[in-house]
């Protein structure tokens, strides 16, 4: 029980990152009907910006951890939205309203680009967070009164989780931004007419969405305390998985399919074998799309002529 | 003042960017770097924009003196030469465009269509070409300046080519875009070798069985599958080309795991021959059979006029198949699928079929890539390897067959060429990607002819001259 325990918190935490990334897969799919390939990638330079950002914070003499967190945090973002927005600026604007592949390969080409990009500047080999930095960062801190260990990087990671989670809702729901978005994401030649900047608001998804990929890549580093440059690949397609599992377009349906995937994952590596457990992943991807292919909380998608 | 607003906007940005190009474990700042990039881009951007307001003459003399100046001057590190060359050279062709497009009223749609009907001359011009091409492929290994590196680089394009050829029959005629094709190649190269080493089986009677063995696995994974559309079927033969590739990797017994499978048996010369310099007792060497001197050219050679004709066999029956019901349907389907469905096919199974012969050809790639190599591992299988064959078909422009060997050549043939240049070969080839893209989103060639007609065929000059003619 315990063990099942520990397996439930581990898989809830790992479902909370790929939540994040699904989230920017599925609002882009949601408005303009793509599937931003180099999503994981944005993720993977997020994971390296963090590994860069805490050692700049560390140099700057910052120790105490809360503000060492929120200072990474904020710098990630902030560099992954710029990453963002210019995915979207050279390899995607130019291509809008183009045959439906066109971008599809376009983003290909984007992630292979920012994949050997990332190699060719900071070096082919994984990069750990040195010690030093983790201890001070990663508060292994065995949380009393449950028998299984929540580390306090845990729950940072699901209040954060939460946190964005509503904050996104709110700023898709209440805002004019939202608005817009939702507009877009119906009738994209009205909603121009009716006066909305479309690639604006599409811009803005991107960052939006490569923000929150940023936030993942630094509870990833933080988590796992090692980066590499391939991450992005596996951890994009898993995300995918996720947003397509939760209903392609869908925001909760993302976060859903994440901790989704997140369990299965942390389950399946922990009673059956942990060789196999992205086949697992893509079985449940394939699984759903056969049989439900709007997902868990999808809309329907009907066929028009 | 719109060109201020783009340099406003890209010079934070793109110096902010760079800031991280600085980390080892611990950071050593390299901020000159950053600078100078950032500087580099600034430059770009402003040649671009003055050149975009009514200059461009003075920015390609520019473009040129950096082109030349990155050419000669030293620089700190090899990466910012590289992206000051680049950068200059993308400079120069773009002002260059905008001085040819100075003298050129046309409108953007016309030059497109202009391009287009290149294409569409080169498809028309396909009918000379191809069997002067075949002729040359045939020629080559008897070429004077043919050695060992010449062959092995064509037979590393044929083999890519067949593999585009292969794909395009799902990509560019029945419209699926599949992203795991590789997977197919992998069970076609670790069917052969698992037949070789375990049961001792010949590679002439392997290449049917691995077709088979691979179509089977694409009638297993369509069967399912093919009822989805669109991106969703992409992504599921995706996580299908991964799911291969893990299994290959951790079903150590059966396929020897990381390690992969080694001393793959060669192919005999239709199996009457050998290519061993001392043949087995009571057996016949191919060079005592002709008679000739030993040369381990020979099987090199021989495994160019295998693949060569494979490849052929590819393209033959994809142009065959292509006036046969079977290839019309793929076509209605790729046009339009619910009024394909509304005429009475049936759509699984037509995508079916289109899913298992392209299969088939992988497969038979595969085992050729397998004996040709003499080991494989699952790394030589990974989604990249979809990916490159996927940008081939799509780059050439889909369905067209001389797109491809175009492509093969740009995609394969480029980077091998430039082998120096190692370390930017990817990053290059993702970029070129993106920007063919841009450029070209239909692909290379991308123009389409109706595969059947009312009225009797025409070539495209003709089409091009009375759509003109006809406002």
């Amino acid at each position: 029980m315990d063990y099942f325990l520990q397996q439930l918190i581990n898989g809830v935490t790992l479902g909370a990152i790929y939540g994040l990334v699904a989230i920017g897969y599925t609002m882009v799919y949601g408005i303009i009907g793509m599937i931003n390939f180099a999503h994981g990638e944005i993720y993977m330079i997020g994971a390296f910006i963090a590994v860069i950002s805490f050692l700049a914070v560390g140099l700057l003499g910052i120790t105490w951890v809360p503000l060492a967190v929120v200072l990474v945090l904020i710098l990630t973002m902030l560099f992954t939205a710029v990453y963002g927005w210019t995915v979207e600026r050279l390899a995607y604007r130019p291509l809008r309203g183009s045959v439906r592949l066109a971008p599809l390969i376009s983003a290909i080409g984007m992630s292979i680009f920012l994949q050997n990009y990332v190699q060719l500047v900071q070096g082919a080999r994984v990069k750990p967070l040195p010690p030093v930095m983790s201890d001070v960062i990663v508060l292994a801190d065995q949380a009393g009164g449950f028998r299984v260990s929540v580390s306090a990087l845990q729950l940072l990671i699901l209040a954060l989780t939460v946190a964005l989670m509503i904050g996104f809702t709110q700023v898709i729901a209440r805002t004019s931004l939202g608005r817009a978005q939702r507009a877009c994401e119906q009738d994209m030649k009205m909603a121009s007419l009716l006066g909305i900047d479309v690639d604006r608001t599409i811009s803005l998804t991107f960052v939006m969405g490569a923000a929150l990929a940023g936030v993942a890549g630094v509870m990833v580093t933080m988590y796992y305390g090692v980066v590499d440059f391939y991450i992005g690949f596996l951890a994009g397609i898993k995300a995918f998985t996720a947003a397509v599992l939760g209903g392609i377009g869908s925001l909760p349906g993302a976060m859903l399919g994440g901790l989704l995937i997140g369990l299965i994952e942390a389950f399946w590596s922990a009673y059956f074998s942990v060789e196999y457990k992205d086949v697992a992943t893509f079985v449940i991807l394939v699984l759903v799309l056969i049989f439900r292919p709007t997902g868990l909380l999808g809309r329907p998608d009907l066929e028009k002529v | 003042m719109a060109g201020l607003v783009a340099l406003l906007l890209t010079l934070p940005l793109v110096g902010l960017r760079t800031v991280e190009v600085q980390s080892r474990l611990t950071i050593e700042p390299h901020l000159a770097e950053v600078a100078m990039t950032a500087f580099l881009v600034f430059l770009g951007r402003l040649g671009l924009t003055v050149a975009a307001s009514g200059l461009p003459g003075p920015v390609l003399l520019a473009a040129l003196a950096t082109l030349g100046a990155g050419w000669f001057l030293p620089f700190p590190t090899e990466a910012l030469r590289v992206l000051a060359l680049a950068g200059a050279a993308v400079v120069a062709i773009r002002t260059l465009w905008a001085l040819y497009r100075r003298q050129d009223p046309r409108s953007q749609q016309e030059r497109d269509r202009s391009l287009d009907l290149w294409g569409a001359r080169l498809q028309d011009a396909t009918r000379l070409i191809g069997p002067v091409a075949v002729a040359l492929a045939l020629a080559l290994p008897f070429l004077p300046f043919t050695d060992r590196a010449v062959l092995d680089l064509g037979i590393l394009l044929l083999t890519y080519i067949m593999l585009g050829w292969g794909l395009n029959i799902v990509v560019g005629l029945a419209g699926l875009l599949d992203l795991g094709y590789v997977a197919f190649y992998a069970v076609g190269a670790y069917s052969y070798a698992l037949l070789a080493q375990t049961f001792g089986f010949s590679f002439w009677l392997c290449l049917p069985l691995a077709g088979l063995l691979a179509s089977l696995a694409g009638l297993t994974l369509g069967f399912p599958v093919l009822r989805l559309r669109g991106d969703y079927f992409a992504i599921v033969t995706l996580g299908f080309g991964e799911i291969v590739r893990i299994i290959l990797l951790n079903w150590g017994d059966l396929t020897g795991g990381p390690n992969g499978i080694a001393g793959i048996p060669r192919p005999s010369f239709f199996g009457i021959a050998d290519f061993t310099a001392t043949p087995a007792s009571g057996q016949v060497a191919f060079h005592q059979m002709f008679g000739l001197q030993y040369s381990p050219l020979h099987r090199i050679i021989f495994l160019y006029y295998l693949i060569l004709a494979l490849a052929l066999l590819v393209n033959l029956f994809t142009m065959r198949i292509r006036r046969l019901p079977l290839g019309r349907a793929w076509e209605a389907l790729r046009e339009d699928d619910i009024a394909c469905t509304a005429l009475g096919i049936n759509r699984t199974t037509i995508k079916l079929a289109a899913f298992a012969i392209a299969a088939m050809f992988g497969g038979i790639a595969g085992s050729f890539f397998a004996t040709r190599q003499g080991f494989i591992s699952p790394e030589s299988f990974s989604f990249i390897e979809s990916a490159i064959i996927l940008a081939i078909v799509v780059l050439g422009g889909m369905g067209s067959q001389i797109g491809v060997v175009i492509a093969t050549l740009l995609v394969i043939g480029l980077p091998e060429v430039f082998r120096d240049l190692a370390q930017y070969r990817m990053l290059s080839f993702g970029a070129g990607m993106v920007l063919i893209m841009l450029w070209r989103p239909r692909g290379l060639l991308s123009h389409r002819e109706p595969t059947i007609l009312l009225h009797p065929r025409k070539s495209a000059t003709q089409q091009h001259a009375e759509a003109v003619g006809a406002p």
